[in-house]
């Protein structure tokens, strides 16, 4: 199959670009939004003025960030149509309701709650405002639950059926698209660990202030509701990433062999707890996968398999095939992708020229293999591996600063505790950079969910090269760098206001 | 009684969910109008301030029915999102650049250090409410002027439009006088909105020069629209349109959409009926001192944009004609998705009216009083 490349790279960084771009503020948001009704719901109950300023504070920084991951997200909608037209096409009977479900019931919530969230504090009542305030966050978590169902769906694709006659995968259950194990595990993680940016967050500035010596009572109010909401969601992720991981083993075993590097699958597979890849290192080749590595023995398998001495296949057994594990072979399924493309263009011919004796041929001989189509797109078995060094190091960025959080959280709720917070010199600069760990592990997340992925559009069904719209790369160029040029135009602005309402503070932070 | 709905049925009632949610967008580009009346209307910073805090109440309701008409569509129509969306690349891509534009800069435009100064966030919003509906008005008009396309035997699009070796990929649509002027008509109607809807808005007590500003604009703009307005009109009625024979042949017939008009007469009256409901708003604000005529020429517009959008899509039409392969062209039928997306689709539909009823509720509560001064000057504003 000939493909553009240059089109299918310059689409994939677009939209890479946007995702990107779109996640340095979204996780902010999914959490800030909690915290924000939780300090407003203390104010509430106690009545007291000054927790009403440490909601509107807070509530400024969110608007703020709200603001900017709401233009990045409506690109990413839309790119869907503009850059992979194709895809749009074959999946959108499936892809397109969670989107549509998303914009119904998540967006609307969002959207009318906010304006009372901002505006509503002299116009309706205090019950009603909180209530508002509650509905911005739900409404803001549930939009992640649909667009994760979408992407759990990429990532799994099940409850379809392809249906020659419109070369398109049709919807066949809308409940096994929802409930989906990948969407569910991926839904509870993105979320959690959104609680757990948005804490961070919070340390971040609240260590700055407690630095300087400024609004010290609001860092430290703040720093307790904070320590306790990202103490309980890190928790919860290092524990929910487990499950994660399980199902990554069970159903994409190509991407859990790129994250940890391995290339001949084991029996009590060891986990690499740390490594430096060889950039050397070619599938089916006899060399050492690491130069150095750390390893915990057993763990691997365990958490694949949940079972100590289960089989963990790697990148040459998924694609060369291992006969003693029953694994087939990435050769044989392309040859039958091959073939049932063919078969498909045949039967399409038939149908174009009204022969349905031909069709029905050809249709029954494409049903053989019919599973395999996508296969059909790949040259030779190599193409079905992804990248291994950015999704095995993205990996263990993210799960060496995630088990680092729960530490972190812990230390600064222990302190504020006993009062002694102001005085630990040594943690307020690690509360400062929290902030941009947590970046750092968002960041490295997305890209091990979306870089594992590859070759896949929709795994197994989709390779990339065949989703994209038919357009010459020059056009993609011209929009990646006109979206880069935006994009980092507005984060630049929204950094500089957010550096300066954070140095205005609470008293002077109007609420704009 | 959702499942017992036939395929075509439900292909009908989801296009008509698109053309309520897309003629709702027409009526909420009110926000859009408004900012494009920012400097003419409003002089001072105080004068701004109304303006812009007022707009920024309601801009993410635009803003998310647009997102929802997309949304909607890609579930729906998913052969139009595809060949639409990645076919007229450019057309799109200018678009979606106007509204990202537009969504920060609400909340920017008076934040200190906010890199750019408040001139480039007012002309953000100006580009947003002007080439955003303008394009947006121009890509409706392919429903009826036709696009550059053909799709393969796998339903795969290709554009094919050239000037000057250049592949336009959907802004030649702006080429089109019929689709120029429905264009520039949604942006001078956006304008006719905004006025209303700031007078409706915004106790004007204390400016005075702002309020007779508003007051003048709305029949205004409303007579500049007018003969972009007819012209559309006149071509609807006399045009060749893009019919569909029992076979799902497709062939280009003369003066379709009048015959469409006259075979749906409930369209006709809706159009009439939109169209005296803007005029009476507008004039009747300009003329009349009166504060509703918002809600007059909100609800004629989107009566207006139920007739735009059905009339190309129902009775045998292709909704999004190939002008290059009149076989490719879409229609309802034939782009829409399986019977049993639509069902699942209708049975989430039903949630619809709820949204509506939450959002009209909370719309009003924050409406009951009207924006001051006081509060412009006070904590809450842009």
């Amino acid at each position: 199959m000939d493909f553009d490349l240059s089109l299918v790279n310059w689409s994939r960084a677009q939209f890479a670009l946007t995702a990107m771009y779109h996640w340095l503020f979204v996780p902010l948001t999914l959490g800030l939004s909690f915290l924000c009704a939780f300090f407003e719901s203390i104010y509430v109950r106690t009545e007291n003025e000054e927790w009403k300023g440490i909601t509107k504070f807070w509530m400024t920084l969110f608007g703020i960030n709200f603001a900017i991951g709401v233009a990045t997200g409506i690109i990413l909608e839309f790119e869907f149509g503009t850059n992979w037209s194709n895809y749009s096409w074959i999946v959108g009977d499936i892809f397109g309701a969670p989107l549509a479900i998303e914009g119904i019931f998540a967006f609307f919530l969002e959207a009318t709650f906010f304006a009372v969230m901002f505006f509503g504090w002299n116009r309706v009542s205090k019950k009603f405002h909180l209530f508002s305030t509650w509905m911005v966050a739900v409404g803001s978590n549930l939009s992640a639950v649909w667009i994760l169902v979408a992407n759990g769906w990429m990532q799994n694709p099940v409850g379809m059926m392809f249906n020659p006659e419109t070369a398109r995968f049709e919807m066949q259950s809308f409940f096994d698209v929802v409930f989906n194990p990948v969407a569910v595990s991926k839904f509870v993680h993105t979320s959690s660990s959104g609680f757990v940016m948005a804490s961070l967050f919070v340390l971040t500035v609240s260590s700055w202030y407690l630095i300087k010596g400024r609004h010290v009572q609001m860092a430290k109010k703040s720093i307790v509701v904070a320590s306790v909401f990202g103490l309980l969601s890190s928790g919860f992720v290092v524990f929910n990433g487990d499950e994660s991981a399980y199902v990554v083993a069970q159903k994409q075993p190509m991407k859990l062999a790129a994250i940890e590097g391995l290339y001949k699958g084991q029996t009590a597979a060891p986990i690499v707890a740390a490594g430096i890849l060889n950039p050397k290192k070619q599938p089916g080749d006899d060399q050492d996968p690491f130069l150095v590595k750390v390893e915990i023995p057993y763990l691997l398998s365990l958490l694949a398999n949940r079972s100590l001495n289960s089989f963990v296949p790697g990148v040459d057994d998924l694609i060369y095939g291992n006969e003693a594990q029953n694994i087939e072979g990435v050769g044989p399924k392309i040859a039958r992708g091959k073939t049932a493309l063919q078969d498909l263009a045949q039967f399409k011919q038939a149908r174009k020229e009204n022969n349905s004796q031909a069709a029905d041929l050809a249709l029954a001989k494409f049903r053989k293999n019919q599973d395999y189509m996508g296969y059909g797109y790949l040259n030779k078995p190599e193409d079905a591996v992804p990248p291994v060094a950015t999704p095995y190091y993205a990996f263990h960025i993210m799960v060496a600063l995630g088990s680092l959080f729960p530490v972190i959280f812990a230390v600064f709720l222990y302190f504020t505790l006993k009062g002694s917070l102001v005085r630990q010199k040594w943690l307020l600069p690690i509360g400062l950079i929290s902030g941009l760990l947590g970046l750092m592990a968002q960041q490295s997340g997305w890209v091990v969910a979306e870089v594992g992925r590859q070759p896949w559009a929709i795994n197994g069904l989709l390779p990339v090269q065949a989703a994209t719209s038919n357009l010459s790369a020059s056009n993609v160029q011209v929009t990646f760098f006109m979206f880069l040029g935006l994009f980092t135009l507005l984060l630049l602005a929204e950094i500089s206001i957010m550096l300066k309402q954070i140095s205005i503070g609470p008293e002077g932070g109007t609420l704009k | 009684m959702i499942s017992n709905l036939d395929y075509s049925t439900l292909q009908q009632l989801w296009w008509i969910i698109v053309s309520v949610v897309g003629s709702l967008f027409l009526f909420l580009t009110f926000v859009q109008g408004g900012q494009t009346l920012l400097w003419q209307v409003a002089k001072t910073d105080l004068e701004k301030s109304l303006v812009i805090t007022s707009l920024g109440r309601k801009w993410e309701m635009p803003f998310t029915t647009l997102v929802l008409f997309g949304g909607a569509l890609f579930a729906a129509f998913p052969k139009f999102y595809a060949t639409s969306f990645g076919g007229a690349y450019w057309v799109w891509i200018l678009i979606l650049f106007s509204f990202i534009i537009q969504a920060v800069s609400y909340k920017y435009r008076t934040k200190p250090s906010n890199l750019l100064g408040s001139g480039v966030y007012e002309l953000f919003l100006f580009i947003n409410g002007s080439v955003g509906v303008l394009l947006i008005g121009a890509a409706v008009g392919t429903f009826y002027t036709g696009s550059n396309f053909t799709l393969d035997l796998y339903n795969r699009v290709t554009w094919d439009y050239t000037l000057m070796g250049i592949n336009l990929r959907g802004v030649e649509a702006a080429f089109s006088l019929f689709n120029l002027s429905l264009g520039i008509f949604l942006v001078f109607n956006a304008r006719v909105l905004g006025a209303l809807y700031l007078l409706n808005s915004i106790d004007l007590s204390s400016t005075p020069d702002l309020e007779t500003r508003l007051r003048k604009a709305p029949w205004k703009n409303f007579l500049i629209s007018l003969p972009f307005c007819l012209y559309v009109l006149v071509c609807i009625l006399f045009m060749k349109g893009f019919d569909v024979d029992a076979a799902g042949t497709v062939s280009l017939i003369g003066s379709k959409y009048l015959a469409n008009l006259l075979a749906m007469p409930y369209l006709l009256v809706l159009l009439i009926a939109g169209l005296l409901l803007v005029v009476y708003g507008a004039f009747g604000t300009s003329f009349k001192q009166s504060d509703k005529g918002i809600w007059f020429s909100g609800l004629g517009t989107i009566f207006v944009g139920l007739v735009v959008l059905s009339l190309p899509a129902f009775n045998n039409t292709a909704f999004y004609p190939s002008k290059l392969d009149l076989q490719s062209s879409l229609t309802i039928y034939n782009a829409s998705s399986s019977l049993f997306t639509l069902t699942v689709m209708t049975y989430v539909a039903i949630g619809i009216p709820f949204v509506l009823a939450y959002v009209a509720y909370v719309w009003k509560l924050m409406d009951s009083k009207k924006l001051t001064t006081a509060e412009v000057t006070d904590e809450e504003s842009y």
